[in-house]
């Protein structure tokens, strides 16, 4: 506020003098009367007592006098959010969520309560499914938490909508929210629009061209293809890597001339990227030379008993092999032979191989003896055919039977790369499989498994990770042993599981071969997954309530 | 009236801890999880919490009173509430069928109960005797307010001495000294049994650590701490009602004996300021009717909240009763005749002008006012022209309240300017010299209030 602007000149007062001006009156306080005595003396009265009169009039005046301040330029509104509201309950739990964010992860130990910070992304994407606004007065708590942590923020800006990009142009903490935003908060032009889509493209900073194409890709391929073929020539070599890499999306066969003129690129890394991408299409000329060129090594031995597989690994890497993306130089350690083998089937279509190898299914064909120590070379490059082509047929095949001894898979196939196999697998079947792994193999190996399973988990697959704790709780170790699979079990469960979990709850009296107090640990572990399962299905409920518009909210008496 | 009315909501159970650890820890217990045979009925909720030990923690608690809610809880923490009581609370404030209503309360919580409901009616029946031991010996009485009183004036004699050798000597001399000077005049002022004062005092140590401009900061509060002094000294000569703000203002004990006001009061915001010893407690209601605004007190001592808690956004149909002095807004709680319930009024605003014009209205009955309890109607977060700085500008007029330093900190600052998103809101705050305090805000849509405190 400002103060009175008449202050030194002074009013008709009711003191019997003229008010001294307040500057007068903090020089001489400051300094001590002894030294400054103040302006006007007043009889009868000692000099700094006269000074606090004097003050304290002043003082009051000031106050009294306040009138408010010119307004400052208003910020241009944020603009509306035209999403249904959330429903009031589901309000109340993003708080809560939310405010539980300060102190989560702490090293200590996890009691039986639920991890609320760990549901927020859960929540998060299941508002977003609904398509609700959030709350304006949680965005703050909500910019927060994603300044914090990076894997929530798509999730959390999407669900925060207009006015969070409005907010964090106030805010220099929440800079993170226009950086996320494709086209740096700007809004992207309408696909439609084709002249402010050839503008952005011309003189676009590179994020907002990246931004461009890959929005553009998602929903018109051809389209953006033929934006990137138009400035293709001109195009510094780490960019034209980045505009190829958009084309992942929406790969299909029209994209080939294109891919195929790449493969002549001046730089290696786009040759490797245009075969790669090219490779995944089946149909393309690039995998049907790879097909030659795999088939001419990999072939069925009928001479002896049964028949085998025998492998003559490429002699030499061509010019033509080396266009069509097989790199030449091996890693140290790796004999150069094998290297271009490798190469060659995993780019070869895996439909090719049953007419070749005697029309054989893939099992049977991952079935069939190779010579020679070649197996675990040859099952390892179908094993990357199979993820890149995304074939279920061959991932089932390379998976094999999951309660096989030899952990499910053959030869040189790690975990992670059956992990990846799997996806290539329908939910259920892939739910399916990871039971009956960790029904045989129980639950050390399968944390990486069961990331790649949908959520929530397929019934089977859930009773057989509950089994597979119950079993380990009667083996006497401790349930931390198991921590990674306990708080993706808490996430990805079924809450209708929970039911079906009461049994476990109680402390079972200990046995002598057990680890001390282990017994009160796991029925501890046990509440808390009981208790985050009905903590989610409550949060389901809450988001799927249909609710007035304006939900959360009273209307407003005419009280005023 | 229904169970679901008379459910609280989740803000309301968390204004109830003591701090932000129990706060956290009683969310953690919100869910149904560790909770068994739990139920509710008649004011009261009950419920065994599963602990890390093997036998549960019995939990009880009774919101029928109108002086808070009562707590009881077998587990050790020495919280209050504890974190159990909180879970219990927010378990059954989210209404879905996890704490049921129960007709009979079980034995364990049955006891507690009506052990303290007897006290409370006892208590009750003494209170209306209380004037009995006083007015039994009023002459003791008198002769007690006599002394005190005579101390008193030895204690504004006192300081009048030491802000007179101040002076004498320069404010220059202050900023060295620190907060020692400070701290001493402000026990002087304990012993004389002025706790205004010595408050005051205490507060004065920390202007010169305060940024540009102090000296004339430091004068202001001497001057006024002066005014204060020299009120008490002369105090046969004032009008009654000034009389007794001076009072007040020293920290002399009083009672609310001001006519009791039946009405609909609304929350308007409750928020707590902490120091080592003690957690104040401010709650300000708006009366539907008479159009009052009334500040209700309350304290707890260090690590326990305060008893009364009343969140934002529920109205009560109660009796209040201002305490003694011109201009008074603070009120003690009297009978309460239904208990507090989510409501949908909102108070009348006034614009920026107006509120700054209240402000000055009201340093005409007490001078020592820091500031006063407005809402502003229509009025858009805006940021000023000075970096980090905020005002609140009228939507239709080209005036605007700053906010004060210590408001533009707070994470409600944030939420203020994310409520409105550059559209006007209706705000409530405290507004005075320093600038205005935003506490509670409303869209102009509908909308529940959003604290800001």
């Amino acid at each position: 506020m400002n103060g009175s602007s008449t202050e030194p000149t002074g009013q008709a007062l009711a003191l019997a003098l003229a008010p001294p001006s307040w500057e007068d009156l903090v020089t001489s306080a400051l300094l001590g009367t002894d030294r400054r005595p103040p302006a006007a003396a007043v009889p009868g009265r000692e000099a700094p007592v006269a000074l606090l009169d004097a003050a304290a009039v002043v003082t009051l005046r000031r106050r009294a006098g306040l009138r408010p301040a010119a307004a400052a330029r208003r910020p241009v509104p944020a603009p509306e959010d035209t999403r249904p509201a959330l429903p009031a309950a589901a309000a109340r739990r993003l708080a809560l969520l939310l405010a539980d964010r300060s102190g989560g992860g702490g090293g200590g130990r996890r009691g039986s309560s639920p991890d609320l910070m760990e549901l927020l992304p859960q929540w998060l994407a299941a508002a977003n499914a609904h398509g609700y606004a959030a709350p304006p007065q949680a965005l703050p708590a909500l910019l927060d938490a994603a300044r914090g942590r990076t894997d929530l923020r798509p999730a959390a800006l999407e669900f925060a909508g207009p006015r969070a990009l409005w907010l964090a142009r106030l805010n220099s903490d929440w800079r993170f929210a226009l950086r996320s935003a494709p086209g740096g908060g700007a809004a992207l032009p309408d696909s439609e629009d084709g002249e402010a889509v050839q503008r952005l493209w011309q003189e676009g900073l590179f994020a907002e061209r990246v931004a461009l194409l890959s929005a553009l890709r998602a929903h018109t391929p051809a389209p953006a293809r033929e934006l990137l073929t138009a400035t293709w020539a001109t195009e510094r070599a780490e960019d034209r890597l980045m505009f190829l890499d958009a084309l992942r999306t929406g790969l299909s066969a029209e994209d080939e001339p294109f891919l195929e003129q790449a493969l002549g690129d001046r730089s290696r890394n786009v040759r490797a990227t245009a075969a790669e991408l090219l490779s995944a299409l089946p149909g393309s000329a690039l995998a049907a030379r790879m097909a030659v060129r795999a088939t001419a090594c990999v072939a069925v031995d009928r001479t002896g008993d049964s028949p085998t597989i025998v492998v003559e690994a490429p002699p030499e890497c061509d010019r033509g092999m080396e266009r069509d993306g097989v790199v030449a130089r091996p890693p140290a350690g790796r004999g150069e032979r094998s290297w271009w083998l490798g190469q060659l089937v995993e780019a070869a279509p895996l439909g090719t191989w049953p007419g070749r190898l005697g029309g054989r299914t893939p099992e049977q064909i991952v079935a069939l003896p190779v010579a020679d120590g070649w197996q675990g070379e040859l099952h390892a490059a179908w094993c990357r055919a199979a993820v890149r082509q995304r074939d279920a047929a061959w991932s089932r095949a390379l998976l094999g039977v999951p309660s096989a001894p030899e952990a499910g898979g053959p030869g040189a196939v790690s975990l992670a790369e059956r992990a990846k196999l799997l996806a290539a697998l329908q939910d259920g079947e892939r739910a399916e499989w990871v039971a009956g792994f960790i029904a045989t193999h129980g639950l050390s190996e399968a944390f990486q498994l069961l990331g790649v399973c949908g959520i929530p988990w397929a019934a089977p697959l859930g009773r057989a990770v509950v089994d597979a704790l119950d079993i380990a709780r009667d083996a006497g170790s401790y349930p931390w042993s198991f921590s990674g699979v306990m708080g993706l079990a808490e996430r990805c469960l079924d809450p209708a599981e929970a039911a079906r979990l009461d049994g476990l709850l109680a402390i079972p009296d200990e046995r002598e071969d057990a680890s001390p107090g282990a017994g009160g640990y796991w029925a501890e572990a046990f509440q808390r997954l009981v208790s985050t399962l009905r903590l989610r299905a409550a949060m389901a409920t809450e988001l799927s309530e249909t609710s007035p518009s304006g939900a959360g909210t009273q209307p407003p008496e005419a009280a005023d | 009236m229904t169970e679901q009315g008379v459910r609280w909501t989740a803000e309301q159970v968390l204004a109830l801890a003591p701090d932000a650890a129990s706060r956290k820890a009683g969310s953690k217990l919100g869910t149904a999880g560790p909770w068994s045979e739990s139920g509710s009925g008649e004011g009261t909720v009950w419920g065994l919490c599963k602990g890390s030990g093997s036998r549960p923690y019995q939990t009880v608690v009774d919101l029928a009173d109108a002086a808070g809610p009562a707590y009881k809880c077998s587990c050790p923490s020495r919280k209050f509430p504890c974190k159990h009581a909180l879970g219990l609370l927010l378990l059954w404030a989210e209404g879905d069928g996890a704490v049921p209503a129960v007709a009979e309360p079980p034995e364990w919580a049955e006891q507690w109960l009506s052990g303290r409901r007897k006290r409370t009616e006892s208590k009750r029946a003494e209170g209306g005797g209380s004037s009995a031991p006083g007015s039994a010996d009023p002459e003791a009485a008198r002769r007690r307010a006599e002394r005190r009183a005579e101390r008193v004036t030895a204690g504004t004699t006192e300081l009048e001495q030491r802000l007179a050798d101040l002076l004498r000597g320069g404010l220059a001399s202050a900023e060295q000294e620190g907060y020692g000077l400070w701290d001493e005049t402000a026990a002087r002022m304990v012993d004389a049994q002025a706790p205004g004062l010595a408050s005051r005092v205490r507060e004065l140590g920390a202007i010169p650590a305060s940024g540009p401009g102090w000296p004339a900061r430091l004068l202001e509060e001497c001057a006024l701490l002066h005014l204060l002094d020299q009120g008490w000294l002369r105090r046969d000569r004032l009008p009654d009602a000034l009389a007794a703000t001076v009072r007040s203002r020293l920290g002399l004990p009083a009672a609310a004996d001001g006519p009791p006001v039946r009405d609909r009061w609304l929350v308007l915001a409750q928020y707590d300021t902490v120091d080592p010893k003690l957690t104040t407690r401010r709650i300000w209601l708006h009366g539907a009717e008479s159009g009052h605004t009334r500040l209700l007190l309350s304290y707890g001592a260090a690590g326990r909240a305060p008893e009364l808690s009343l969140p934002v956004g529920l109205a009560l149909e109660a009796e209040l009763s201002v305490f003694p002095g011109a201009g008074q807004v603070r009120a003690a709680l009297g009978e309460q005749h239904a208990p507090p319930a989510p409501a949908a009024l909102r108070p009348p605003g006034v614009t920026t002008a107006q509120a700054a014009a209240r402000y000055g209205d009201a340093l005409r009955e007490d001078p020592w006012l820091d500031s006063v309890p407005v809402t502003l109607d229509r009025v858009i977060p805006t940021p000023d022209s000075e970096p980090g700085a905020w005002q609140l500008a009228d939507a239709e007029a080209d005036s605007a309240l700053p906010l004060t330093p210590s408001a533009r900190s707070r994470p409600g600052l944030w939420r203020l300017v994310a409520l409105s998103g550059g559209a006007p809101v209706k705000v409530f705050g405290e507004c005075g010299h320093r600038g205005f305090t935003p506490l509670t805000a409303w869209p102009e849509g509908p909308g529940a209030p959003v604290t800001l405190c």
